[in-house]
């Protein structure tokens, strides 16, 4: 059974990224989960002290939902981007795959199961820590803070189809900075995590909702705020649409760039 | 070889063009079990992009080409499981231990994991890397690394071994240790398609040879068949000190008739002497030039049909 020419054994070159990974994993360790503590400390304990958000809620109650969006964006971008790079143009490791009977398709299926599970791992991370935080700083307010990880397979599937999508015509590593200073960093900017998007001039306000980690954003503040509303469904139909499109359009790109 | 045996590759005017690029230009040719084919060419003489067409990473532009009767058109996966491919580059996994690299192709291949572990076992046996299973795979020498990639090309205990150049770029003793490998696997009925510009790797292990260039095949047959057709038993080397004493060697050899005589820079070949091989080369020599005779070799074949001059 095929889908749009990926089959089942887009799982061994997933599983071939997570044994390279296990292998590596202290190297791996330490990023992921100091710097969202640090953020959520320096900017929530620390530059929160000045902020107003109004009602009763604190900045770090305010930002921490938002990191959970950010952060495993970028473990899902950077998968997909430096790393997929690094296995497609240097270690040439899709040429020695798709020798076998895993075709492409597969391999790139593969890769953004993987970008995905990356984001997934710095989600457990980040909620852990809020978990931790929340008896003195009561962060998490709902149990559907349960579904945070669902959201966070959708928005990784998301996120390291739109970076898939850009390697593939990536001229060199250094060609993806301008994808990561361009794209990512303002949508770590302003996808309505650091402050509320209602704060920005019209103009912008419209321009942030068209970027897809505020839909990510405003689901997971949902869902750790405990106020789910009709709205939000609206928020996901945006994600799942975005996926769905980036997924086939990384898959076609892909094979324009490698089969000649 | 058994010539009755049916075709495991065959290729009827196959075609690749990329864009305005003839890279293969309707070349004909077949494969037969148990035997090693080579591809030999200069590089841009297409023997890649054949490679390519034949391991079902490359769309095939015209013509037909079955690979263990099936089409490459459509069956490219169960193509796929059927050979074992060896790239010109190497494209191991650099942080993996060698042992578990292997582990991981197996599993492209579905192959169950206790009969995995045992083939592994045997290839790198085999290949004289048991002692490395687990040392990290970038941490191995260039040879090794090669000997490596063969070896994972035979986890899959494939029909047919492809291998792109599978030398190029190693040092005489670990190209050597190579080609001993390769016998070893011929001996024991792989059949391999071998592509190369090495023409004493040709030599050494191919059955059967295509000489192509230009993306055409100029010749095909056994090695000892090509030289002798090509260029007879000998060939005669001459360097000539001036220009002037060049011309009077050359209008001397002009008189034996039908000799081919190739005049390339400072040094000329004398190709179908034949008998008069001998008595020519100590007559030239008595005059004091540097002459030579010498067996031809497939290097004097591949030079003959592809020219001299550099092809990029």
């Amino acid at each position: 059974m095929t889908f749009g020419g990926v089959s089942y054994r887009t799982l061994r070159v997933w599983q071939r990224n997570g044994d390279v990974f296990l292998r590596l994993w202290h190297a791996e360790l330490v990023w992921p989960i100091v710097e969202p503590i640090l953020i959520i400390l320096a900017l929530g304990l620390g530059l929160g002290t000045f902020v107003e958000v109004g009602g009763d809620q604190t900045y770090m109650q305010f930002l921490a939902p938002g990191i959970l969006a950010v952060y495993p964006m970028w473990a899902s971008v950077g998968e997909c981007g430096w790393g997929s790079y690094v296995r497609m143009s240097m270690q040439h490791t899709f040429d020695a795959i798709i020798a076998t009977p895993v075709n492409l398709e597969d391999v790139i299926a593969a890769e953004i199961l993987w970008g995905m599970t990356r984001g997934l791992i710095s989600t457990m991370y980040i909620l852990a820590v809020m978990l931790a935080f929340t008896p003195s700083y009561g962060l998490v307010d709902s149990p559907l803070v349960i579904l945070v990880p669902l959201v966070a397979v959708l928005q990784g599937i998301m996120f390291a189809s739109i970076s898939m999508s850009y390697t593939s015509t990536a001229v060199s590593l250094a060609s993806l900075n301008y994808f990561f200073s361009l794209v990512v960093t303002p949508m770590f900017w302003l996808g309505g995590v650091f402050f509320p998007l209602d704060s920005l001039p019209r103009g912008f306000q419209v321009l942030a909702w068209f970027l897809p980690v505020s839909h990510v954003a405003a689901i997971d503040r949902a869902l750790v705020e405990g106020n789910l509303h009709w709205s939000h469904l609206g928020d996901l139909v945006w994600v799942l649409v975005v996926s769905a499109v980036f997924f086939r359009l990384a898959i076609f790109l892909m094979r324009r760039r490698l089969i000649k | 070889m058994d010539k009755d045996a049916a075709a495991v590759i065959s290729a009827r005017r196959l075609v690749k063009r990329f864009g305005t690029l003839t890279a293969v230009d309707g070349i004909d040719f077949e494969v037969f079990a148990s035997e090693c084919f080579g591809f030999l060419g200069p590089n841009g003489a297409g023997k890649t992009s054949t490679i390519r067409m034949i391991t079902c990473v490359s769309p095939v532009t015209e013509g037909e080409l079955l690979v263990d009767g099936l089409d490459v058109r459509h069956d490219g996966r169960r193509i796929k499981a059927r050979l074992g491919v060896v790239p010109q580059e190497d494209n191991l996994d650099p942080d993996l231990p060698v042992r578990q690299s292997l582990f991981v192709y197996s599993r492209y291949f579905d192959i169950p994991a206790p009969v995995a572990r045992q083939r592994i076992d045997e290839v790198l046996a085999l290949f004289q890397l048991q002692d490395r299973a687990n040392e990290v795979v970038d941490n191995l020498s260039g040879g090794m690394k090669r000997r490596l990639s063969i070896a994972r090309a035979l986890v899959s205990q494939p029909k047919i071994l492809v291998l792109d150049e599978p030398t190029t770029g190693l040092d005489p003793q670990a190209r050597h240790l190579v080609w001993q490998k390769l016998r070893l696997l011929k001996g024991q009925g792989v059949t391999m398609l071998l592509s190369t510009h090495n023409m004493e790797e040709a030599a050494h292990l191919c059955d059967r040879i295509v000489i192509m260039h230009l993306g055409r095949i100029l010749a095909q047959g056994t090695p000892a068949d090509l030289i002798t057709s090509h260029v007879g038993e000998e060939v005669l080397e001459l360097q000539a000190a001036d220009q002037e004493e060049k011309t009077q060697v050359l209008e001397r050899l002009a008189g034996l008739g039908d000799v081919t005589v190739e005049d390339v820079e400072d040094v000329v070949f004398v190709l179908g002497l034949g008998p008069h091989g001998p008595h020519v080369a100590a007559e030239l020599l008595r005059q004091g030039q540097k002459a030579r005779l010498r067996r031809a070799t497939l290097e004097d074949v591949f030079l003959r049909l592809t020219g001299r001059g550099l092809t990029e």
